[in-house]
């Protein structure tokens, strides 16, 4: 209980990971939510890398962590710009009615 | 090591407890609050675990934009979030079903001893405090051996920018602006018009 080892860390990354995919599943409607629960989702990924970079003594890991972070704010940055003009189109966000968005 | 536990304790309890606020609150706003002390506190737990650079640089991108990002997003967007909460008890069961199978799964996966036995590596039970920094570590593998996927990782930064602008401008065909090359292409006789004016008339 006391030595916090390897797998601590690991069943940290394994609940965020579990509670962000709740939360895609809980909002089913709004896009906002279900954004953060990515956001979430890659953050327990990103502690799983670090986790066993730490562990391995290996620092490809934290390496590839800064490429997920890049990658994580691209993919927001694109999302919420989607998002923008999805509102401003149907002026509301709900995933149901995002089939519109075919051409 | 028993501060290191502790803190290992009081981080991730907070960390899991603000996503669970995250996801179940009902204001959009306290959600994106409580994402940001999410990613705080997994900084503190990226710090625990010997990544000082990756924690800093955690806290600048999610706290310092992509979470400022969100609030824009969220407090621009005139969104009627009640109607959006509709049939949220409706998937409870089955998201509740769900989420208890795969921690179930990943935790039968990280109890089982084979799967550290079976791995070649040995786990230290403690993580490796170099008396180099971390940052100079990070930047002595990144700029030599990394080097490709590093500019690539720009390269799709620059991508995101230009995505993302090109989507939300828009033109106003109302709105009055300057044209310079409209100024500049003005000449003299049809600017000006000489016109004669009778006595006690105007134009």
């Amino acid at each position: 209980m006391m030595n916090i080892g390897l797998d601590h860390f690991l069943f940290l990354g394994a609940i965020l990971f579990t509670i962000g995919v709740l939360g895609i599943f809980l909002n089913k409607k709004n896009v906002i939510i279900i954004l953060m629960s990515i956001e979430l989702i890659l953050l327990s990924v990103n502690i799983n890398f670090i986790s066993f970079s730490a562990y391995l003594g290996d620092l490809s890991g934290q390496i590839f962590a800064m490429f997920t972070l890049t990658v994580a704010a691209a993919e927001a940055a694109i999302g919420l710009a989607i998002l923008v003009v999805f509102f401003r189109n149907l002026g509301s966000i709900e995933v149901q009615k995002i089939n519109k968005l075919k051409g | 090591m028993i501060i290191y536990s502790i803190s290992f304790y009081l981080f991730s309890l907070v960390a899991i407890l603000s996503a669970l606020m995250v996801i179940s609150s009902k204001n959009p706003v306290h959600s994106v609050l409580f994402l940001i002390l999410s990613f705080v506190n997994a900084s503190g737990i990226f710090v625990l675990l010997g990544a000082e650079f990756l924690a800093m640089i955690l806290i600048i991108v999610y706290v310092g934009a992509v979470a400022v990002l969100f609030l824009f997003v969220v407090m621009m967007l005139d969104i009627n979030f009640v109607k959006l909460r509709e049939g949220l008890l409706q998937y409870l069961p089955f998201g509740v079903l769900l989420g208890i199978v795969l921690i179930a799964e990943l935790g039968i996966l990280y109890l089982t001893k084979s799967f550290s036995e079976m791995s070649l590596v040995n786990y230290l039970d403690f993580p490796k405090i170099t008396s180099t920094e971390n940052t100079k570590l990070l930047g002595s593998i990144l700029y030599t051996k990394y080097f490709f996927l590093f500019q690539l990782s720009g390269l799709i930064l620059l991508v995101a920018m230009i995505g993302s602008i090109t989507l939300t401008l828009r033109q106003r065909s109302k709105a009055k602006k300057q044209v310079i090359s409209n100024q500049n292409f003005l000449d003299a006789k049809q600017a000006i018009i000489k016109k004669k004016t009778q006595l006690g008339k105007g134009i």
